[in-house]
């Protein structure tokens, strides 16, 4: 098949999943109720989280790491025990039911391919456990390895395939069981990065055909935002916001979503200088604490929009991508950091995004201005966005 | 790269290697070598005149039925204690992998043993299940068993068995226990999602897992087993009663030293060298080419 070197042939218009391989699949709704996980030592690593996954759904998990996301990953799984609420797959709950009664699969991130066995037997693995006919498993897994381009790979051990192809193996021990529920703990990390977008699209091509209810763990806010119906932002074992990711994207719920979803982050200024403070108007304008401007809402003017904010800035430097031009500013007030949130740009550096190569010259002084609607205004603690 | 390291003096790096080459030669070559010129030999009774015999004694060897007993009893006590030691070993180093408060304690407990020398585990099992002496022992006559170890052959194999692999548990725990950390618990959480309880996990996915650590443990127990039981047995039965407990190694030294047969001695360690050479032949060549899975 020559597919051994690029993935390319992942996206190949002849193989794309076949019509017989969409499995009736049973209902799977994942709801999280009030869920909690306190360790031994008094460490409350997941505090307290709402999530309603519907049939079909991908959610997607997105935090940085040590925020819980994994962990609760794990206690949807079962290999973590829940110590508060309640996890609820299918309208039954779970909490005190062993992983392989869940019937949910996942894919590891580094794959936890069993290294003993070929590449057919990993596959089959599970279904054997689970007492299927061995005509039943061979149709299965050679479809499975079919449409994820293995075939020719089914009788070597997992230490003679490239990174691509485990990850492959990975799903194919995922999809093989037909389950209710796949989860993903950061499958992609170990790629390069041609093949993780690569197999990124072939997961939610895979999700879509498959109609099989998906919770997707990762710290890649590309990543979180290409492949997800619903977006859980997590930050310290908490759940910042909910929803879908363009709504999160266009109304962040608080300092740390916005810092954190978009790349690079919205630009994040107090509004106690008078120099902002004079160009905010409205009712909301007067209790915010905190300006959020995303970096390609900013058009380099010498005008100031009705309503909106204009900033001078000195450029310090310059990035061209090709498309576009990352122009890195400061202003020339001095002012204190906002919110300690990962991502965040020193105080009082600005970032504008512009499309093209044109750019000012560096050490130039520019004046940029963004549109009343682009603003976003948050409480001073960053926790609350205000509507303007 | 070059890794080689390069002298200034020719005679600098024989002068290096001298000493450990004097040391191989004094305690490994020339015994050897004594016993194998000591092996065509033939001595009269009263030490007067030796004569060269060529295979005589090789083939008195071969033609004497205690020999091939005791060829087969090494191989039965071999087998037995590696078998008894290094399932109860996994058993206790699988136990003692989960994550339970304590766990450095109780590792450190059981690695124990392994300071022990040979003789002394025999005296401390002698203590225990010495017909007149050992408290165990007076247990098992207050059950009804006639425990006699001083009498009975297969008592007394029994015993040797038992005091030989305990005191091997503890190296072979030691080596599952590395085996066990080794294996990615990522792995052993995909096969428990993917339906296999934790007696087919472990079946299925540990135990081919740490075949490789399983192969090492029973080369290392069988070499151990035909050479290292020599203090056990001495202490503990001295081959008796009868040639109950009589090994291979044990029948080199009362052959020669008891028996003053020389000669017969040395052919019999000739014979053992070769086995050794064998074994660890086998091992080499496993380990080298990495037969894992």
């Amino acid at each position: 098949m020559g597919s051994l070197h690029t993935p390319c042939v992942l996206t190949n218009p002849h193989s794309p999943f076949p019509t017989r391989y969409s499995p009736v699949h049973p209902m799977a709704n994942v709801t999280l109720r009030n869920v909690r996980k306190t360790y031994l030592g008094g460490f409350e690593a997941i505090k307290g989280v709402n999530v309603d996954v519907g049939d079909g759904q991908f959610c997607v998990l997105v935090g940085p790491s040590g925020c819980g996301k994994s962990t609760l990953l794990r206690m949807v799984a079962g290999l973590e025990t829940v110590t508060g609420g309640e996890i609820d797959i299918g309208g039954r709950v779970v909490n005190q039911v062993e992983p392989a009664d869940r019937d949910i699969a996942m894919v590891f991130q580094n794959y936890a391919l069993y290294p003993h066995m070929s590449v057919f037997n990993n596959m089959a693995y599970g279904l054997r456990n689970r007492g299927m006919k061995e005509t039943e498993i061979k149709s299965r897994v050679d479809e499975a390895a079919r449409v994820l381009e293995l075939t020719p790979m089914l009788e070597r051990k997992p230490r003679q395939l490239s990174g691509g192809q485990r990850q492959r193996v990975a799903m194919g021990r995922a999809i093989v069981r037909q389950p209710k529920v796949f989860l993903f703990d950061e499958p992609l990390s170990n790629l390069d990065a041609k093949l993780r977008i690569a197999m990124r699209v072939e997961i939610r091509k895979l999700q879509r055909r498959l109609n099989t209810t998906s919770i997707y763990v990762t710290h890649d806010q590309l990543e979180a935002m290409t492949l997800a119906d619903i977006l859980v932002v997590m930050n310290g074992g908490q759940v910042e916001q909910v929803g879908n990711p363009l709504a999160i994207y266009e109304k962040p719920a608080t300092t740390f979503v916005a810092s954190f979803i978009g790349a690079p982050p919205m630009n994040l200024m107090s509004t106690r200088p008078e120099e902002i403070r004079s160009q905010l108007t409205g009712g909301a304008a007067a209790d915010a604490g905190i300006l959020g401007i995303r970096p390609e809402d900013f058009v380099i003017t010498d005008q100031t929009p009705a309503g909106g904010v204009a900033l001078p800035l000195t450029v310090e430097a310059i990035e061209r991508v090709g498309a576009e031009t990352f122009v890195y500013g400061s202003r020339e007030q001095e002012e204190q950091r906002v919110a300690a949130t990962p991502g965040e740009l020193p105080p009082g550096e600005i970032i504008v995004r512009i499309p093209g190569t044109e750019a000012p010259a560096i050490g130039a002084k520019i004046r940029v201005a963004a549109l009343r609607a682009k603003l976003h205004l948050f409480s001073g603690d960053g926790r609350t966005r205000l509507e303007a | 790269m070059q890794k080689q390291a390069i002298f200034q003096s020719r005679l600098l790096p024989y002068a290096l290697v001298a000493p450990q080459l004097a040391i191989v030669l004094l305690f490994f070559y020339w015994p050897a070598l004594q016993a194998v010129i000591q092996s065509f030999l033939l001595q009269d009774a009263f030490g007067l005149s030796t004569s060269f015999v060529w295979f005589e004694n090789y083939l008195d060897l071969f033609r004497e039925p205690a020999y091939f007993e005791a060829i087969l009893r090494t191989f039965f006590f071999s087998f037995a204690i590696a078998v008894s030691s290094l399932s109860f070993a996994l058993l206790l180093a699988v136990m003692a992998d989960k994550p339970l408060r304590g766990s450095m304690l109780y590792r450190t407990l059981l690695i124990w043993p392994y300071a022990v020398a040979p003789p002394v585990v025999g005296v401390l099992w002698i203590f225990m299940l010495h017909p007149s002496l050992g408290i165990i022992a007076r247990y098992l006559r207050a059950i009804g068993i006639d425990w006699n170890p001083l009498l009975d052959g297969d008592q007394a194999a029994t015993l040797i068995i038992l005091a030989a692999a305990w005191k091997q548990i503890s190296y072979n725990f030691l080596f599952f226990l590395a085996g066990l950390q080794s294996i990615p618990r990522s792995v052993l959480e995909a096969a428990a999602i993917d339906g296999a309880r934790p007696m087919r996990r472990f079946w299925t996915v540990t135990f081919p897992l740490l075949s490789p650590t399983i192969f090492f443990l029973l080369v290392v127990n069988i070499v151990y087993a035909f050479f290292d039981t020599f203090g056990i047995i001495d202490t503990m039965t001295r081959g008796g009663p009868g040639k109950s407990t009589e090994t291979l190694v044990y029948k080199v030294y009362s052959d020669g030293l008891l028996g003053g047969n020389l000669g017969s001695s040395a052919a019999q360690s000739v014979i053992l060298m070769v086995m050794v050479i064998v074994l660890t032949g086998i091992q080499f060549r496993f380990v080298e080419r990495k037969v894992t899975y």
